[in-house]
């Protein structure tokens, strides 16, 4: 016998293994758009530090000369995007599940002793359900991202329309740098997600497509009755 | 957090099972995606993206509003440089002695400007940031006749109750198609100066189309003629893949 408890319900897998694709084909997308007019650079100093991105980067991933095609995609694919991440957020809102992902007032201190720990700096973990408060923090994270990137994307994509959208975002040339960003911190959490996910093992893997994690069942020992004591019944030699 | 107590062997059936499930599911995405990659196109592009475009196309027509302008900036803003990208339909020698705008009416005449009748017309100065589809954008400075002033002043009212207008360059290699809403919108312009002078040839000398709800796909350089049409016009660039709406 095994004891299962259940861990990603079947929604939250829904949306979670929708989103993955979906989300890689709008990184996708967004490249080929970027390229026709790829400006953004990190520099300091006066020195370009990382230039968006290096012609080896698109020559490898096939990206130039499909801003077309780059657009046909994201314009259609936003759509599953927006849809999955509103279901996502109302599921996660009507069904509880929110009090095991929003951070409380106490996981940002614990989230730090969480990075310690990962880092093998400090031994042992504080207390916790579901998720662990840097998870909670990450999880909130990027479904602020996700909400983020709609609007931005809305003020670029229609900034006469949404004027107003493009106006919070603080301009047309604003809100692309700003969906630009969001983007590369998806990047950055995948590949952060992906490490952690390795790191943590087939089991808890496994718990995102199954749904439920495997505990150890521990038999109950049945103890036979306390026999009454029975006097002792000595022969009396008369 | 449901807890359940199960059989091994039952555990090794649920398993198996959602993993199935999952392969599954995976396989059916990638097939879908193949599927859609290699579907057959429709102006430029796959017929799903098309018709996702189109879909996209009637969702946000269906908000725009004419009353929503474009935000405008003082002179000074406007850039010296102006940013000049492509020259479909200006390859051929312009005559300009011989050039007119043709406007083609519903029953079929054709009415010929000058760009001197047109300049009769009160002027209107624009400066707002032009959107190129590719990415980048330019507070530019733009003085014509606004279109919507143009029709009154020549009674095209009957006109611009269809759909859509199309122009095309003198030599037809580009032209465009845009729904009425657009066309009409109060700072649409035929435009005949840049930065307060003569629009200089690469910049559609001597009349183009300025049109700040959309990308500059759309702002025709060099009109040749204007027709009117229930049907969407040819439109260059939305048969190399573009969106056809390509409005802000």
């Amino acid at each position: 016998m095994k004891r299962i408890v259940t861990k990603h319900t079947l929604a939250v897998r829904w949306f979670h293994w929708i989103n993955f694709p979906v989300l890689a084909i709008m990184t996708w997308s967004g490249l080929l758009i970027y390229w026709a007019n790829d400006i953004y650079k990190i520099r300091i100093g006066g020195k370009d530090l990382i230039s968006f991105f290096p012609n080896s980067i698109y020559a490898a991933l096939n990206i130039p000369y499909h801003l077309a095609e780059g657009m046909a995609y994201h314009f259609l694919f936003m759509w599953l995007f927006f849809i999955n991440g509103l279901l996502y957020v109302s599921y996660t809102a009507l069904s509880g599940e929110w009090k095991y992902l929003l951070p409380g007032r106490k996981s940002f201190k614990q989230a730090w002793l969480v990075v310690l720990h990962d880092l093998h700096i400090r031994k042992g973990l504080p207390p916790q359900t579901k998720y662990n408060a840097a998870q909670r923090i990450a999880y909130t994270a990027i479904i602020l991202m996700g909400f983020g990137s709609i609007v931005t994307g809305l003020s670029i994509y229609k900034p006469v329309q949404f004027a107003w959208l493009t106006w919070l975002c603080g301009g047309y040339e604003a809100a692309r740098v700003e969906h630009f960003a969001l983007t590369i911190g998806y990047c950055i959490f995948f590949i952060v997600h992906v490490v952690q996910v390795v790191l943590a093992g087939w089991k808890n893997f496994r718990s995102m497509i199954t749904g439920f994690d495997v505990l150890p069942f521990e038999e109950k020992i049945i103890e036979p009755e306390p026999v009454p004591e029975t006097p002792i019944i000595t022969p009396v030699n008369s | 957090m449901k807890e359940k107590i199960i059989s091994e062997k039952r555990l090794l059936f649920k398993s198996f099972f959602a993993f199935v499930f999952f392969i599954g599911a995976f396989a059916i995405g990638v097939y879908a995606w193949k599927k859609l990659r290699n579907e057959e196109k429709l102006g430029g592009v796959q017929k799903t993206l098309r018709k996702g475009l189109s879909t996209n196309e009637k969702i946000f027509s269906g908000l725009f509003s004419e009353e929503r302008l474009v935000k405008t900036y003082p002179v000074s803003e406007a850039v010296k440089r102006v940013r000049v990208n492509g020259n479909d339909g200006l390859r051929t020698p312009l005559d300009s002695t011989d050039w007119r705008l043709q406007i083609v009416k519903k029953n079929g005449d054709t009415l010929s400007f000058t760009l001197d009748q047109i300049k009769e017309l009160p002027k209107t100065d624009i400066v707002f940031d032009f959107k190129c589809i590719e990415g980048w954008s330019q507070k530019t400075w733009w003085s014509g006749v606004k279109f919507s002033d143009f029709v009154n002043h020549f009674h095209l009212n009957d006109e611009v109750k269809l759909n859509y207008a199309g122009l095309a360059t003198p030599d037809k290699q580009y032209y465009v198609g845009i729904d009425m809403p657009s066309m009409v919108q109060p700072q649409t312009l035929l435009c005949y100066e840049m930065n307060g002078k003569p629009l200089p040839l690469n910049q559609g000398y001597p009349l183009r189309l300025i049109i700040p709800v959309k990308y500059g796909i759309k702002h025709l350089k060099r009109i040749g003629t204007i027709y009117f049409s229930d049907q969407k016009p040819p439109d260059f660039w939305a048969e190399r893949g573009y969106d056809y709406y390509a409005g802000h």
